[in-house]
């Protein structure tokens, strides 16, 4: 199972984000105000380092979150979907009007523990 | 009593459609000329415009600021103490206007921002007032011949981003330090909530040297880097999510300038079983301890997130924990007797919803709330949402990420150990509670729990003084205390010698 995916509607935002803004790469966030949102960001603007874990890529464009707060989360699978709303912090609107969200496909039992652990 | 909205007949708020950037003392329209719009979260209806601002504009905000740091720099600790002074006097004389503006785009209830956001943010004004009257500085004796002075100097200008919760409480815990360690600001409010801390800026704006203090309004994607990377700032301050505060940390590295970081938490709030050892004031206070989870619904960093009740007083204290809840009032944020009013935006009610249905998902058993709540009337489609309160265990998700809304994860404990063991499993170190009859217990546990700013038989007190910030993930620097001015100041060393002799080296 792919640790992350996108809804077309959101592979579709991002083409056309890519097509205006140039090359981007997502952040999973988290914390205070706006925290559970995926950041969208102009590719290279954030400095991975060791402790982030690259998630995989979604319409080409890598996801990259913090590796112990992947291992805390221990989510089945990460869904980055598209919604109205202005974004949170320094993200990049996913076009007018929108923002890009994480929703989570839980596995329960035997398996979430092995991922949660695993990673 | 129930306000008026801004807009409607009998407001105490003056509403314009449509508000510029404030800028070296006046209204300044954005270069490009955009607006966006600014809803209200208790009816998802537009309460004004404001400017949608672009690089150009954080670039006039900053030279406006530069222009009057020499002069603002060179002020006496005396000068800019009445400044602050006067700001605080100010605000108090608009209290209620400030109180409806904040409530009303915030959605937090009126009785909030009357007894606590807007009398709060006057009295940080008169503390760092105080502060840097009262602030000394050391002199040291190297020997007989050689004596180190030392001075505080502002930094110059600094770089400001402000959270959509306390609009204008938070934009007060870093204005106020800023300008009384002689430092001009230039500040961006969160998008979600640009207008109140503009209606603000009316108030006090007048008050501050023109380019002192100034706010340029707009996406964080648009200008959040035009700030916080600008070679122009000597210092930046920030509250939000990780990633973006990584981001600033990143910047900053890039400039070689410092940061203060307030990123959240999933504080821990502790119950002992003593508390339940006699039925009395202290046991209605504990009660009310656990549903402060509640306050501002549940859009603080220090939410107190995550109750533990030792195993024994569990179902007792838990009886009169959920019966409490099922009082809370939701309703109209502008009501006085409303005691929770809608989260911010439909994104945060969105990402609430979602995590009680991962936490369900995760096998949590929900104990009260739990959906969007139905208000009705002109509040239909307001943002509001249940108190929620989900029992499980500490590796459930709902326990280790920040939902920032009215959604409280409880778990057991069987002794001090194991609840400080829970306590301290997670990424924050913001906040958090231990409520005990017990005084030993209470410091015992208090310095125990990994965090910044642990209460003790009490919950959400924020005076200044008393400092705050947080462990870990939860940030770097403190905020509401003097040591602020330490933050917003360079020390200068003049190191003098009265000695009349060479060295001999040369």
């Amino acid at each position: 199972m792919r640790r992350v995916i996108a809804t077309k509607a959101a592979r579709q935002a991002v083409n056309r984000l890519r097509a205006a803004r140039g090359p981007l790469m997502f952040v999973q966030s988290a914390g205070c105000c706006g925290g559970s949102a995926p950041m969208c960001l102009p590719a290279g603007e954030y400095l991975t380092g060791p402790g982030d874990l690259l998630l995989g890529t979604i319409a080409g464009c890598p996801c990259y979150m913090d590796a112990r707060q992947y291992r805390a989360w221990h989510p089945g699978q990460l869904v980055i979907d598209l919604e109205p709303g202005a974004p949170e912090g320094f993200s990049l609107a996913a076009g007018e009007g929108l923002h890009f969200v994480t929703r989570t496909r839980v596995v329960t039992g035997p398996r979430a523990m092995k991922r949660g652990s695993s990673s | 009593m129930r306000y008026a909205q801004p807009g409607q007949p009998g407001s105490v708020v003056h509403l314009s459609a449509r508000y510029e950037n404030f800028i070296d003392g006046k209204w300044v329209s954005p270069a490009k000329g955009h607006y966006m719009v600014n809803l209200a979260p208790a009816t998802a209806k537009p309460i004004c415009e404001v400017a949608k601002s672009t690089p150009e504009d954080v670039e006039t905000a900053l030279d406006a600021a530069h222009h009057a740091k020499d002069e603002w720099g060179r002020t006496s600790p005396a000068e800019r103490a009445r400044v602050l002074n006067e700001i605080a006097d100010a605000i108090d004389s608009h209290r209620e206007m400030l109180a409806v503006a904040e409530s009303w785009e915030n959605g937090k209830p009126v009785r909030e921002t009357l007894a606590a956001d807007i009398p709060l943010a006057a009295d940080h004004f008169r503390y760092f007032a105080a502060a840097v009257r009262a602030q000394e500085t050391k002199i040291t004796e190297i020997d007989e011949n050689t004596i180190a002075y030392h001075f505080h100097e502002p930094l110059g200008v600094v770089g400001q981003i402000i959270p959509f919760n306390f609009p204008i409480l938070m934009a007060a815990w870093k204005i106020a330090p800023a300008l009384a360690a002689g430092n001009c600001t230039v500040i961006k409010p969160a998008s979600a909530t640009p207008w109140s801390i503009l209606k603000l800026a009316e108030v006090i704006g007048h008050i501050v040297p023109p380019g002192v203090l100034n706010i340029v309004t707009g996406p964080g994607g648009e200008i959040g880097k035009a700030l916080a990377a600008n070679p122009r700032i000597a210092k930046v301050a920030f509250t939000g999510e990780t990633v973006t505060g990584r981001l600033i940390m990143q910047y900053a590295a890039q400039n070689i300038i410092p940061v203060t970081l307030e990123l959240g938490g999933k504080s821990p709030n502790i119950f002992f079983s003593d508390v339940m050892a006699a039925d009395d004031a202290f046991l209605d206070k504990a009660v009310e301890g656990l549903v402060l989870y509640a306050f501002n619904k549940g859009e603080v960093c220090t939410c107190p997130s995550r109750a533990l009740v030792q195993e024994d007083i569990y179902e007792a204290f838990m009886e009169r924990a959920l019966a409490r809840i099922a009082k809370i009032k939701i309703g109209d944020p502008l009501d006085t007797q409303t005691m929770m009013g809608p989260q911010n935006s439909a994104q945060q009610l969105a990402k609430i919803s979602s995590y009680v249905d991962i936490g369900l998902a995760e096998g949590a058993t929900l104990l009260a709330g739990g959906h969007r709540a139905n208000v009705g009337g002109e509040f239909a489609d307001g943002y509001f949402f249940e108190p929620t309160v989900l029992r499980g265990h500490n590796k459930m998700r709902v326990f280790q990420e920040e939902i920032f809304g009215p959604v409280l994860a409880v778990t057991t404990f069987k002794d001090e150990a194991e609840a400080l063991e829970i306590a301290n499993d997670t990424l924050y170190g913001l906040g958090g509670g231990v409520w005990t009859r017990d005084g030993s217990r209470a410091f015992r546990v208090g310095r125990g729990i990994q965090a910044g700013r642990v209460w003790v038989n009490c919950y959400h007190q924020y005076p200044a003084g008393a400092a705050f910030g947080g462990y870990k993930v939860s940030g770097i620097g403190r905020e509401t205390h003097q040591m602020m001015l330490e933050h917003y100041s360079q020390t200068k060393n003049l190191l003098v010698s009265y000695d009349q002799h060479p060295l001999g080296f040369f």
